[in-house]
């Protein structure tokens, strides 16, 4: 499945608390690699809660988790992620003379991790 | 540690103390002005130079929120006006809207030592400090703005005219202001919450049953009965509206004999209708001004060129947006204030901004009390600071006067009396509008004058025929009895002073404020009062000397 | 009955700088024995663990190549390699106080190197909207006493500024705005449905990437503008969503547009910042009507302030040629890593080597990097130079800026052995000015300092 779905990455209340207890810890890592896919899309691809996946586009690739949500909270070919190191890896650095990179709406593809 | 200094050959302009060009020796020790120094003294040949003391601003924004905005609005301002460092002064950026260690540095290299930021809100006063301890050589202060601040405004209503004396001191005192601002007063409600609005008269009753006059009125009696150094400084209602020379009358006569501050009454000096192009007012207002000798004011001049309008009159800044239709900010602060700022360009060959500069003129040319009528741009709003020579030169030289109304828009001219006018300034009376006078004015005893004991703020120029050339590069500039600049070239830097007073109160007033703010303020009322962290170098000028 | 040993101190009104809401009615409920906070009252989850968690850890309070040195012998070896560098740049300062910032501007200004701060990858292209359209704003106070229509847009406060509708928009009683929520009608407008729907009264789900167009369709409604239905196959919000949307705008008495990332960082970047900024303004000839960035650090407005009044410039300044310059896209940090101009970088209070793109990360493990950090980080591993030092709003005091441009004092609880990021920015920035003197006298200059007469004309 080559189709490319769009990555959004965001703040969440778990990935700012567990910042603050520190950027190596357990739960900080796990809450950065956990990624909200649509349960459709899922479906499609054979993939269940827990299942990791590889995320990857023409600037680098991370391995994650997924987790799957309804259509009405968000739309097939969407993913949400709580940003870190791991959506860092697909973040272009072109900021078109602004200053800022596109940290969102990345344009992705997922493969299931056997 | 400043050096003991003695200034021989110079030809000194201290009005304060009748000295009207007289060649004198001032010597300098420990700061201050002394009648004799010793022989170890350092020697600065005046010969062939004009001594007076520092420039004072007595109205300019310079530091603070509102200002802040305005820079961040304008890079393509600061571009064309860069401000390199030195080895030991910072750099920066110019344009109407400078960079704070530029701004403290070309004051001085104007010979200005004294500067007094205008309009700062009280939820913004810590904001104006921090910038101030970033704003180089010059001493300096802030108005605090409180003629639309709700409760205030609820006590005068109410009238419980003893807990609104206490809570004026309360407020002054806590911010660490040096006076109270006055901005259109009883205009932030109708603009804010009855969908852009504004008061236009003075004795209007807004929904809340209160007109500007009460809210005036209440403000110059407390600040005359408490004995602050500088009465209400008042931005009138209707700035910029033909026919609101009235207004500005209005509110003249509100104080009846007590002292008051009209400020950039340029903005105000004007007749006709309504809606359509004003006429000049100036000599009725002048009149007014000249009979009256308990009223100040600074004029508010207009400059051909660049400004940039940043005024807490938020609706006037509505206003002139929707004659640039450029860029515009506007800021309204909680219970207290607002703000409206936008680039603009006073241009010679428009009316309305020929008959401005025309009006600012006037006043000049008509004062028969050049210590009331003081020298100011309303910087940056009529134009900037840096302008000031050549306004000096315009009031000095008739002959250039006449030259630069040529190039004017002509009809604009046939609508008041400036043709007319041939009076040229003297020094003496440069020296007064620029330094006496301001001095007067705030209060400040030890300043604008060369007396023993007063502040060792000194400026000495070149005598030059071009009066422009003349003040715009002074040869020496001291302050604090520290040399800032010899032979035109900064030797030090230096961080001037906070200029603020301490008005008493009842600690009781708090308890009356604080259910008030709680209920309507969105920060914690123990955070709201600055404290003594902010002051740094500081110096509390008295109260209660001048009661009425 | 209390243990004799047991030593709580109560800090009333203290400032939480987690984000950009800066709330200052914490009480925080301090063990000074163990030095650590046992209780936010009034915090939400994220100043909870804010508070909680910034603890004194046992850790060298300076590192060079992950050696333990002393501070002074840090300070040196931090001063000399700004000196030598060709193309410092400085960058974070969002999460320390303005004090710390001017240190840190003064340090670029004397090193004629490069400043930027965290703007740049949050609302810096907001400021550049700002910087070309202007912005009708208020303080918080006034969204809670007047607002009687709230709007959201590409922002989720539930997760990221949980106390904002309680504290300042939604739920908050005010002058105008007796009943709370009772007295506003919500907007969120988001491409997804997140946890702050629930407040919403109206939810409004565009497709991605298509916020300009939507903020311009609004623009012409407003106006009085027709508009066809293919709007909504353009933007996947219906014709019928966007006019009763105008109306309510047109017709409300106060009107707030809260903005977030949703339109800083996706296309458009500042063109979308700008469109709502301009539909705000457009506003204003029917209503009072006012937009505000929702800001996501405790101190990146101070950072926004102290820059711009000591510079004139937000951010993305460089000072190569003795006074600042002002370029994005060049100057920003993003941009100066990723084309490999930095040769050294002093980086505070911030974590590039998480956050950041990938390739300007991999730029910045080839020059030297000098940081200032609380925790240990990415960025604090790949340092040249490193100094743990104390946390602003919990060991030291300090001046922030809420989103709102309001400042705040901040009231520390405990104290911490590790010096505060302003002692030592000071401390570089007066051994870095010691340095370009000396070079400078070297190069020739006479015993009095030669410098250029400033100008005025």
């Amino acid at each position: 499945m080559a189709d490319k779905m769009m990555l959004i990455p965001g703040r969440t209340s778990k990935q700012g608390t567990s910042l603050n207890q520190g950027k190596f810890k357990d739960e900080y890592k796990e809450v950065t690699s956990t990624l909200e896919m649509n349960k459709d899309d899922m479906d499609k691809r054979g993939l269940v809660d827990g299942d990791k996946v590889r995320m990857w586009n023409e600037i680098g690739e991370t391995i994650v988790s997924c987790i799957g949500k309804k259509t009405e909270d968000l739309s097939a070919g969407l993913l949400f992620i709580p940003y870190g190191p791991p959506s860092s890896q697909l973040m272009a650095s072109d900021t078109a003379g602004t200053g800022m990179p596109l940290s969102k709406h990345m344009m992705v593809e997922i493969e299931k991790v056997k | 540690m400043s050096a003991s200094m003695r200034i021989v050959n110079g030809k000194v302009y201290d009005p304060t103390n009748n000295v009207d060009g007289e060649i004198k020796e001032i010597c300098i020790e420990n700061g201050k002005i002394a009648d004799s120094v010793s022989d170890e003294a350092s020697i600065i040949d005046a010969q062939g130079m004009v001594i007076m003391p520092g420039g004072i601003d007595i109205h300019c924004h310079i530091a603070g929120p509102k200002v802040n905005s305005a820079r961040k609005l304008q890079p393509e301002d600061h571009r064309h006006d860069v401000h390199p460092g030195t080895p030991f002064t910072r750099s920066g950026s110019g344009g109407t809207t400078p960079s704070t260690f530029a701004t403290g540095y070309r004051y001085a290299a104007l010979g200005y030592t004294t500067a007094m930021e205008a309009a700062v809100s009280p939820i913004g006063a810590r904001h104006t400090l921090e910038e101030f301890h970033d704003t180089p050589i010059i001493d300096k202060g802030f108005y605090v703005l409180l003629g639309n601040n709700i409760f205030l405004q609820n006590l005068i209503r109410e009238k419980r005219m003893e807990e609104f004396d206490q809570a004026v001191a309360w407020w002054v005192s806590s911010t660490k202001a040096y006076a109270v601002k006055l901005v259109n007063p009883g205009g932030d409600e109708p603009w804010k919450g009855k969908r852009n609005s504004n008061v236009s008269d003075i004795d209007e009753k807004t929904d809340d049953d209160l007109s500007p006059r009460q809210i005036i009125e209440a403000f110059i009696k407390t600040v005359n009965k408490q004995g602050y150094p500088h009465p209400p400084h008042i931005h009138c209602n209707n700035l910029g509206h033909s026919g609101n020379y009235r207004t500005t009358l209005e509110t003249m006569k509100t104080a009846g004999d007590m002292r008051a501050h009209i400020a950039h009454i340029q903005f105000h000096s004007y007749g006709g209708e309504l809606g359509k192009n004003p006429i000049s007012k100036a000599a009725e207002i002048a009149e007014y001004i000249n009979s009256h000798p308990n009223i100040t004011c600074d004029v508010g001049q207009v400059m051909f060129g660049k400004s940039t309008i940043m005024t807490a009159d938020a609706p006037l800044a509505y206003v002139l947006k929707g004659h640039s239709k450029g860029k515009w900010v506007n800021v309204d602060t909680e219970c207290e204030s607002g703000c409206g700022i936008l680039p603009f360009t006073y241009q010679e060959h428009i009316y309305m901004h020929t008959l401005q500069w025309a009006i600012g003129l006037e006043l000049f040319l008509l004062s028969e009390d050049p210590w009331r009528i003081i020298l100011s741009t309303d910087h940056p709003n009529g134009g900037s600071f840096m302008a000031y020579p050549k306004l000096i030169k315009l009031l000095m030289d008739e002959k250039f006067r006449h030259e630069e109304m040529k190039r004017v828009n002509q009809k604009a001219l046939l609508k008041c009396s400036l043709p007319e006018l041939k009076r040229e300034y003297t020094l003496n009376e440069i020296a007064i509008i620029t330094r006496a006078g301001p001095a007067k004015a705030l209060g400040l005893k030890s300043k604008g004058h060369l007396g023993a004991g007063a502040d060792a703020d000194i400026t000495i120029y070149d005598v030059m025929d071009d009066k422009e050339m003349m003040f715009s590069t002074p040869r020496y500039v001291i302050k604090s009895g520290h040399l800032i600049i010899e032979n035109h070239e900064f030797k030090t830097d230096f961080t001037g002073k906070l200029l603020h007073i301490a008005p008493e109160y009842d600690k009781k007033i708090e308890e009356v404020v604080q259910p008030f703010f709680e209920n309507y303020y969105s920060i914690e009322f123990s955070n709201y009062a600055v404290d003594d962290r902010y002051l740094h170098d500081h110096e509390i000028i008295q109260t209660g000397i001048n009661k009425v | 009955m209390a243990n004799e040993n047991e030593n709580i101190k109560i800090v009333e009104n203290a400032t939480c700088t987690f984000c950009g809401c800066v709330c200052d009615d914490m009480e925080l409920h301090v063990d000074l024995n163990e030095k650590r906070i046992t209780k936010a009252k009034n915090a939400c989850v994220l100043g909870r663990a804010w508070f909680a968690e910034h603890t004194i850890e046992d850790a060298p309070a300076a590192m060079i190549d992950g050696e333990e040195v002393s501070v002074d012998e840090a300070i040196e070896e931090a001063a000399q390699t700004l000196v030598n560098a060709k193309f410092p740049i400085t960058y974070g300062l969002s999460d320390t106080t303005c004090e710390a910032q001017r240190q840190a501007v003064a340090i670029s200004d004397y090193i004629k190197g490069n400043i930027d701060t965290t703007t740049s990858v949050c609302h810096g292209p907001s400021g550049l909207a700002f910087q070309g359209v202007g912005e009708s704003t208020s303080t918080l106070g006034e969204v809670k006493n007047r607002a009687d229509l709230v709007i959201y847009w590409g922002g989720n406060p539930a997760e990221s500024h949980p106390r904002h509708f309680g504290r300042y928009a939604v739920t908050a009683k005010g002058m105008f705005t007796p009943n709370g929520k009772k007295d506003r009608t919500v907007v969120l407008v988001d491409v997804r449905k997140t946890k702050s729907a629930p407040v919403a009264d109206i939810l409004i789900r565009p497709f991605p990437g298509k916020d300009f167009e939507v903020l311009w369709a609004l623009r012409a409604l407003v106006k009085g503008s027709k508009l066809s239905s293919n709007i909504e196959e353009e933007t996947g919000v219906p014709l019928e969503t966007l006019s009763d949307l105008a109306e309510r705008m047109k017709n409300c008495r106060f009107g707030v547009l809260f903005f977030g990332m949703g339109l800083t960082m996706t296309r458009g970047r500042h063109f979308n910042s700008g469109a709502l900024l301009a539909l705000t303004t457009d506003l204003n000839k029917y209503t009072h009507f006012v937009a505000m960035p929702v800001r996501g650090h405790g101190n990146v407005t101070g950072a926004d302030n102290v820059v711009s009044w000591q510079t004139g410039y937000p951010f993305g300044v460089n000072f190569s040629r003795g006074y600042p310059r002002f370029n994005p896209g060049e100057f920003t940090t993003v941009d100066t890593l990723s084309n490999g101009d930095a040769d050294a970088a002093l980086i505070i209070a911030s974590d590039p080597a998480s956050n950041f793109p990938k390739k300007a990360i991999e730029h910045l493990k080839n020059i030297p990097v000098i940081t200032l950090d609380t925790k240990n980080t990415h960025t604090t591993k790949l340092s040249h130079v490193a100094f743990r030092t104390a946390t602003y709003g919990i060991n030291t005091t300090g001046t922030v800026y809420r989103m709102d441009d309001v400042p705040i004092t901040l009231r520390p609880a405990f104290d911490s052995p590790f010096p505060d990021d302003e002692t030592i920015l000071t401390s570089i920035k007066k051994r870095v000015h010691e340095l370009v003197l000396a070079k400078h006298y070297a190069g020739g200059a006479s015993g009095e300092a030669k410098v250029a007469a400033i100008n005025p004309l």
